[in-house]
């Protein structure tokens, strides 16, 4: 545990999808120095939760976001908020890697490009490389940043979807189940990326496996039927579970 | 343990009954095995039966349209004998240099020349009314490039009169079966350009497709400048941008139900809105294209949002994930990879547009018009009017010159939709 402010505070945060209330009260603090893990059963609500923390959301015309989030104490819905920057400092990686239908080069330039972060093509050249190298995807693709993004493999999509993310310099990622798509190789290389970047930027990732979680993750929320059941830090979770309901799901007994 | 998670498991009643084993060879399963071979078998039969019949429709279509159509591409013409210096033009080979050349021509009598040689040539078969109305229009263009001509006698192939023009093509009246016939070897086939680069005449021998068109070239021009557009942004607009309420659903039910209304309807609406009120000219192209672009319009709007929400939505959430604005998604992403879909629908509907007659006719694009237009507001017809209208002519040049300017629409209706088929191919979604 640290002593600096939170990067990211929810309180008391309520999400709607039309009448279904999908997320009830949850209160959380994700720090920078730490990855944050999500876990619970399907349909618990941490991916609707992680997505109200970019406000992707807001694309969802029926979803209601209401509640406090802040991000550097700045609130991410008050009136005056810029969600196109917000999404710049808080990026997302997702479930099924959706590279764009463009080279690989375009892939990871094109974020730095809409937001004018490089000044000429040798400084984009150099972001790219740059986010490329610390998605540990630069060494399998330097000789072939013209190709389609869409011909890589699964698992280097996802660390191209990684490197796209990091390209535009954010300060939260968050990751939506980034594994759940690629098998154990795949996996394991993400999650040593996470590792790597942990520190760089607050990663929040939300996940199915509880190894993962465990593997990955300082601190673990611990999400059932929309409400945050436990969070705290990922040891006391795995090894000494406060609710009997995180225990029974740890242990394998339901989920 | 009342906050545990773990549900009490019930005990299903149906463990109790014994198993019994499938019997996979009895004969009530024999029957259901035939039965189903059969159906499988009557289905594809009628699948193939269906696809013959309509490929039988086409095929009928097209070697009729063709065995009709395809002497209208070609004219007779006779071998006439000409000495201008005996007809006193009165014309020098320096004045044909000029910019006044056809008015000196015209003035001339070149006309009643040609005639008079004709009736000296061949005054048994008719003389001067063997040769077609523009058969002299020809000896004036080859005297233009030729000035020499008008001081030596000289041969030129002329293209014959409508009447004896079909009997040589074998379905004339009896006299004129007979002219041809005592014309024997001094008749020849060419392809009749004119037929290309003239416009309606009410000689068949010089009506042309080049009017009509030149029409429906104008009217797509207008047709496509008004309805890609607002199409298109409507598309963008109701699929990316409007909130889904009472107001769009009663939009869009209404935008398919304008792509289903008949076109004469829109020929109407333009008759009313576009002459009638707004007072714009008659039978004009400008007229003709805004009338079907209020036709080509919905099915543009259709086609662009089923391409544009055939879009994945993980490829929005990409964008938007980096930042993009609303805008930059749609104009960096989803427009990119939906405009094949786009295009593809936009050239069907504009395919469907040029073939449309119905519309046209009510605005006035049904008026006899001898002369190319050459603006958008000039009086003009377009192709398929054109077909119309030498269809219901009476005289029998008209029949292969209609089945002829059949085979051109058609010809530009299968490239227009060539094209829409190979964007769809070449542009096949990848992601």
């Amino acid at each position: 545990m640290s002593n600096n402010p939170p990067k990211m505070t929810a309180s008391h945060v309520d999400v709607h999808y039309g009448s279904n209330h999908a997320i009830r009260d949850v209160s959380i603090d994700v720090y920078q120095e730490d990855v944050t893990a999500f876990i619970g059963p399907s349909g618990c609500g941490k991916s609707t939760f992680l997505r109200s923390l970019n406000r992707m959301n807001d694309t969802i015309p029926t979803a209601r976001v209401s509640g406090d989030i802040r991000l550097d104490g700045e609130d991410i819905y008050a009136r005056g908020m810029d969600v196109v920057q917000l999404r710049a400092r808080v990026g997302m990686v997702f479930q099924k890697p959706n590279p764009f239908p463009k080279s690989i080069y375009e892939n990871v330039a094109y974020g730095p490009k809409i937001h004018g972060l490089a000044q000429s093509k040798a400084e984009l050249d150099r972001i790219v490389e740059r986010s490329l190298t610390r998605a540990g995807l630069w060494n399998e693709v330097k000789d072939r940043l013209s190709d389609s993004g869409t011909t890589l493999s699964g698992g280097q999509q996802q660390r191209l979807c990684i490197g796209r993310a990091i390209a535009v310099d954010p300060e939260v990622i968050l990751m939506d189940e980034p594994c759940s798509a690629l098998d154990p190789v795949a996996t394991a290389r993400i999650e040593e990326l996470i590792h790597d970047l942990r520190g760089r930027y607050a990663i929040v990732i939300v996940t199915h496996n509880m190894q993962q979680a465990a593997r990955v993750s300082q601190r673990t929320a611990f999400f059932h039927l929309g409400q945050l059941i436990e969070y705290g830090d990922t040891s006391d979770i795995f090894t000494n579970p406060r609710q009997e309901r995180t225990k029974d799901y740890i242990t394998g007994r339901y989920g | 343990m009342s906050k545990s998670l773990v549900p009490h498991a019930p005990v299903s009643t149906a463990e109790v009954e014994p198993h019994r084993p499938t019997d996979w060879r009895s004969i009530a399963m024999e029957r259901r095995i035939r039965r189903r071979y059969a159906a499988e078998r009557r289905f594809r039969l009628l699948g193939l039966g269906a696809v013959v019949v309509s490929a039988g429709f086409l095929a009928f279509l097209l070697v009729v349209m063709i065995a009709q159509g395809h002497l209208g591409f070609v004219e007779t013409r006779v071998a006439l004998p000409l000495d201008l210096r005996q007809a006193r033009l009165g014309l020098t080979a320096e004045r044909l240099r000029g910019p006044g050349a056809d008015l000196a021509l015209a003035g001339a009598g070149l006309e009643r020349a040609v005639d008079a040689a004709a009736n000296r040539a061949y005054p048994m078969q008719g003389g001067a009314a063997l040769l077609s109305d523009g058969a002299w229009l020809r000896v004036r263009d080859r005297i233009k490039r030729d000035p020499h001509l008008l001081s030596r006698p000289f041969m030129l192939t002329l293209p014959v009169a409508s009447a004896i023009d079909v009997a040589a093509k074998g379905n004339g009246t009896p006299a004129a079966e007979r002219s041809v016939a005592a014309l024997g070897p001094r008749l020849s086939r060419g392809i009749a350009w004119s037929f290309f680069s003239g416009a309606d005449s009410t000689d068949a021998t010089r009506a042309g497709i080049w009017g009509g068109l030149k029409g429906s070239l104008l009217t797509m021009l207008v047709t496509l400048a008004l309805a890609f557009p607002i199409g298109v942004l409507s598309a963008i607009y109701l699929e990316e941008y409007a909130p889904r309420n009472r107001a769009t659903d009663f939009l869009e039910v209404s935008i398919n139900n304008l792509a289903a209304v008949p076109s004469i309807v829109f020929g109407l609406l333009g008759l009313a809105v576009f002459i009638g009120t707004l007072h714009l000219p008659r039978s004009a192209p400008i007229v003709g294209g805004l009338t079907l672009a209020l036709m080509t319009m919905p099915v543009i709007v259709i086609a662009s949002r089923n391409a544009i929400r055939a879009v994945a939505p993980s490829i929005r959430d990409a964008a938007l994930a980096v930042g993009a604005s609303p805008i930059q998604v749609v104009s960096h992403h989803v427009l990119p990879l939906a405009a094949p879909g786009i295009l593809t629908g936009t050239i069907i509907g504009m395919a469907r547009a040029l073939g449309e007659t119905a519309p046209l006719l009510m605005i006035g694009m049904r008026a006899f018009i001898a002369a190319p237009p050459g603006s958008l507001t000039d009086p003009a017809t377009a192709l398929p009017v054109q077909i119309f209208l030498w269809s219901d002519q009476v005289s029998r040049g008209f029949v292969e010159k209609t089945s002829a300017a059949i085979l051109v629409l058609l010809v530009f209706l299968l490239a227009m939709n060539g094209v829409a088929i190979l964007l769809r191919n070449r542009f096949e979604t990848r992601w």
